[in-house]
């Protein structure tokens, strides 16, 4: 350490208060997005059943954020009418992006 | 009405058992009948913060599973009568606390006592998330140190999402506990000051708690520090916390210990 360090040094606590208010600010934003998932499952849950008997815990909602793609995958297990025939799909899955390009999940 | 307070943090260390301990202490010595109620199972401390250690017979989970009684399970405090511990098992396993079975006893003690207090663990896990469920009031322990108010500000986004309050659309009353304070770092600029903690954190001040030799002391002798010496810094800031939360309005002040003599300038520097 030399003696214009010692003049040079910085309060330290500024700083610590100015990197908390930028990281609470981003970590914010992701958490109020899980419960846009909540809220977004809940919502689509509420339309597939208008069409069909589906089982409430059958619905599955994921969302990924990066920075170049972000991804929204949405998995609904349909259960097999009575009577179906062995080999029907019992899942359907979708995606979809905000972004142009484009990832199936 | 019984009143359930959750003292928890997310981080660890922050001082959540001194807090529990001093608080329920100081209720109680306000004349109310509290109990202290240890969730941190398989990492139990409350009882040997509190001196009880020993008289541990049965625990919470004993009393979740029905295999004891409530009445068999509290201590009574010896020096505060009306000061109750309901330790945590030291030897099982978090998920043996079931929800059902914590908010059964909840109910039991709601009857029993004035204030139940939850001194909850670390994290935000199962075990974090039962011990703030039943609550009506929350005193976030923060420490004046990034980590630890990061990890406050997540345990305040759980306290209004996920306990039985937030699920009724309720608002969870909330309050800072800013411990281990020392108010001559933060004017010297190498602390954050209260007032950036409570912008930061935006949830009303119940208290500081100065940094003190006297909280140590207390836990070697197993006292809560309002007990162990009630002139002291950190119990003068722990009693009025203790009547803020019930409803009493007092300017916040930072408490500071009896000033060290001659002595104490020589040779106490070299605990700093």
């Amino acid at each position: 350490m030399n003696i214009l360090s010692l003049f040079l040094k910085r309060n330290t606590a500024p700083v610590a208060r100015e990197r908390l208010q930028i990281l609470l600010a981003h970590e914010r934003a992701v958490v109020g997005g899980s419960d846009l998932v909540a809220v977004l499952r809940e919502e689509i849950l509420a339309v597939i059943a208008k069409h069909m008997q589906i089982d409430p815990g059958a619905v599955r909602v994921k969302m990924d954020r990066n920075q170049s793609l972000s991804t929204l995958e949405v998995e609904v297990d349909i259960p097999a009418p009575s009577g179906a025939r062995p080999g029907d799909k019992p899942a359907e899955t979708a995606a979809e992006d905000e972004t142009p390009k484009a990832k199936v999940a | 009405m019984a009143k359930v307070l959750v003292v928890t943090s997310g981080k660890g260390g922050v001082g959540k058992t001194t807090s529990t301990a001093a608080l329920g202490a100081a209720l109680a010595q306000q004349g109310k009948n509290v109990v202290v109620v240890d969730f941190d199972v398989g990492l139990r401390n409350l009882d040997l913060v509190m001196g009880a250690e020993r008289r541990v017979v049965y625990d919470l989970i004993n009393v979740v599973q029905g295999d004891a009684k409530l009445a068999q399970a509290l201590i009574r405090d010896k020096r505060i009568d009306n000061l109750c511990l309901l330790p945590a098992s030291q030897t099982r396993d978090k998920d043996a606390l079931t929800e059902d079975g914590v908010a059964r006893v909840m109910e039991e003690l709601k009857e029993k006592f004035d204030w139940i207090i939850c001194d909850s663990p670390a994290g935000i896990e199962r075990g974090a998330q039962l011990a703030m469920r039943h609550a009506d009031v929350a005193v976030v322990v923060t420490n004046p140190e990034v980590s630890s108010v990061r990890d406050s500000d997540r345990i305040i986004g759980m306290l209004d999402s996920k306990t039985l309050k937030a699920e009724r659309g309720e608002r969870m009353e909330k309050h800072l506990l800013l411990t281990r304070y020392d108010p001559l770092r933060a004017e010297r600029g190498d602390m954050l000051k209260v007032d950036d903690v409570l912008e930061i954190l935006s949830i009303p001040l119940l208290g500081i708690i100065p940094e003190s030799q006297e909280v140590l002391r207390a836990s070697n002798i197993g006292q809560p520090v309002t007990v162990s010496n009630i002139s002291s810094a950190p119990a003068r800031a722990y009693i009025d916390a203790a009547k803020r939360l019930q409803g009493e309005t007092l300017v916040v002040t930072i408490p500071a210990d009896r000033r060290a003599g001659l002595f104490g300038k020589l040779f106490g520097r070299r605990a700093a």
